[in-house]
């Protein structure tokens, strides 16, 4: 048991220190790639605390991305106000949100499929709603306008290169898995679980199940909505559709479920396995075949969903499990 | 806002004749629900291959748009069967949620082998009905419009006679009321599923053949016509037949009195607060019993 908590404890400064120094040694397009595997695994941790720990799946989480996206970019293009400061204006905003969205789907208890529908009705109404709002240039989006400066402008989230986005995004994923796996640990983590398993029981040992619920949908908001500004300080453009909608709504969902949903590092592995794979499909057949990506997504969904529902970190504890079970029958096999 | 009798008049026209429509969209998914209690969440990707196979027909083939449901409803039926076997069968006792997300998944392949085959070009069929138009006063009527109400009507109409007066038809109500006590008394429920499947399927066939002369296809129709299928089936209750007919024209008029009086697209703020409402509400429907 030591000697496995020493070696994974190996592993993981061993996987920090690569990511840390990866910009040193990696030309741009490495570091887009692991800006855009490190953006999809923070999303899919954020979404998983609601969608996989305590089971209640959004399939629009695009609207906390979208109220973070609009939020910060609104306050800085035309109050001039830094997005580091503008993210939290819209975590803020997109933990009201949560809140709203998780007591009004959870006081009428709604589950599964119900909870899922409201979810994307609810983003997709946020969509019309920003193409209708002109203030935030309707249906055209916003652009975040570059500073223009030589270096860029780091006080305003903006970099010369991409080596500032990739720390950023970094420091964002590692804080975002200390604290999922913090979370899960925790009283309120059990009791997220227990919502999972079995709602019923959960209620009648105590837990409240409608509070934890809520908790969990706040907290999840909040961290999306900060990676919807990421998005936008990186991509420098948003519209509705992009932030708010269908496709980002399943991309973040995406990893946590190939990875392995309800677990710590299933999101991560998830975004780390397939975005490159992915990102290097568009690049060699975006030309001719745009979508051939997002086909590639689709097409994973349906085989992990079919072959193994438990994501890759689900099978790979399927097989120790199971490695571990026949070694110890071959101890014992002498005996009976 | 300008408002008038005329205006209101047009808008209760357009929202029935689009009424019908929703409906027959919506039949379809509320059948394959009612019955294996699945949501596809590939339904409107169904429909957009369909309006893609129809508008081929029509534009480069030359077919009367309504004779391509010869080939649209078939079709549809074949690839839902297929469909069915390859991916859904295997996971007909997973967790609802793994359900979902092997039909998003399916969602995600259909549309971009759209976008991949066809890209993202938005295409429509100009045919002889396209711009057949009568005056009711100062109200359009569009004929194509009307037809495809019409052609709905029938539609459902043949697939509730089916449902309701076939040997076939009973077992699938059968299987959709109880699976267990529908084995017993002898029905194949399998076969019933992969049915229930392929017919649910086919009637998109034909919506998206009826459809055709007055609505573009393009690899995304999928997404709006879906949602609209859900908003429908969750309002009229699940896999409450004649409940969705009556939900497709509340919507279908929700949507065009809704956008005579709002601005922009915010018509359909107006349908999806509906949807929320009535989920939050009455998830049994408006017409549903009490059971949940």
């Amino acid at each position: 048991m030591k000697t496995r908590f020493r070696n994974s404890f190996i592993l993981l400064a061993v996987i920090l220190l690569a990511a840390f120094t990866l910009p040193f040694f990696a030309g741009e397009y490495i570091i887009h790639i692991g800006v855009l595997v490190l953006f999809y695994a923070y999303m899919a941790v954020a979404w998983n605390i609601l969608g996989g720990y305590a089971g209640q799946h959004s399939l629009g989480h695009a609207l906390f991305m979208g109220i973070g996206a609009y939020t910060s970019t609104y306050l800085f293009t035309r109050m001039g106000l830094t997005p580091w400061l503008g993210m939290w204006v819209g975590g803020a905003l997109a933990g009201l949100t949560g809140w709203f969205v998780g007591y009004l789907c959870f006081r009428y208890g709604l589950k599964g499929p119900y909870f899922a529908l409201v979810t994307i009705a609810m983003a997709e109404a946020a969509v019309y709603i920003v193409n209708n709002m002109s203030a935030v240039g309707g249906a055209q989006g916003l652009e975040v306008a570059w500073v223009g400066r030589e270096g860029g402008a780091p006080l305003l989230m903006q970099f010369d290169g991409k080596g500032g986005y990739y720390y950023v995004i970094l420091v964002m994923t590692v804080l975002s898995v200390w604290l999922s796996s913090w979370l899960i640990k925790r009283r309120f983590g059990y009791q997220l679980v227990s919502v999972r398993e079995n709602e019923d029981a959960a209620e009648a040992l105590g837990v409240d199940t409608l509070r934890v619920k809520i908790q969990a949908s706040i907290i999840s908001a909040i961290m999306t909505a900060l990676g919807g500004t990421f998005f936008a300080q990186y991509f420098t453009y948003i519209n509705p559709r992009n932030v708010f909608g269908e496709g980002p709504s399943v991309q973040i969902l995406l990893f946590a479920i190939i990875g392995g949903l309800g677990t710590v590092w299933g999101p991560v592995v998830g975004a780390l396995v397939l975005v490159p794979v992915a990102e290097l499909s568009r690049s060699w057949l975006g030309g001719s075949f745009a979508g051939a990506h997002i086909l590639l997504y689709g097409t994973v969904m349906v085989l992990v969903m079919l072959f193994m529902p438990n994501g890759i970190v689900g099978l790979y504890e399927k097989i120790r499990a199971q490695l571990k079970s026949r070694s110890s029958n071959d101890g014992k096999s002498e005996a009976s | 806002m300008v408002f008038s009798f005329e205006l209101l008049g047009q808008a209760l026209v357009t929202g029935i004749l689009i009424g019908g429509i929703f409906a027959l969209i919506s039949v379809g998914l509320s059948l394959i629900w009612g019955v294996m209690r699945i949501i596809n969440f590939a339904h409107g990707e169904f429909l957009m291959l369909a309006m893609y196979i129809a508008y081929f027909l029509v534009a480069k083939g030359g077919w009367d748009p309504y004779l391509t449901i010869l080939v649209t409803a078939p079709a549809l039926f074949l690839i839902g069967v297929l469909i069915f076997q390859s991916t859904i069968r295997p996971i007909l006792k997973d967790p609802p949620m793994n359900q979902i997300m092997l039909t998003v998944g399916l969602s995600l392949i259909l549309q971009n082998l759209a976008l991949v085959f066809f890209k993202a070009d938005v295409l429509t069929a100009n045919t002889a009905y396209t711009r057949l138009n009568f005056f009711l006063g100062g109200v359009v009527v569009r004929g194509s419009q009307l037809i495809a109400f019409l052609g709905s009507g029938l539609a459902a109409y043949l697939l509730y006679w089916f449902l309701q007066k076939t040997e076939t038809g009973r077992a699938i109500r059968a299987a959709s009321i109880n699976r267990d006590a529908a084995t017993l008394v002898g029905i194949n429920v399998r076969n019933t599923y992969l049915l229930a499947f392929g017919i649910g399927s086919a009637s998109l066939g034909v919506a998206a053949s009826l459809m055709i002369p007055f609505y573009y296809t393009s690899p995304t129709v999928g997404l709006f016509f879906g949602l609209i299928a859900y908003v429908v089936v969750v309002l009229g209750g699940l896999g409450n037949f004649p409940g969705a007919l009556v939900a497709g024209l509340i919507i279908g008029l929700t949507e065009s009195i809704g956008a005579s009086l709002l601005p922009g697209s915010l018509a359909r703020v107006l349908t999806f607060s509906i949807f929320i409402i009535v989920l939050l509400l009455r998830p049994q429907g408006i017409f549903g019993g009490k059971q949940k």
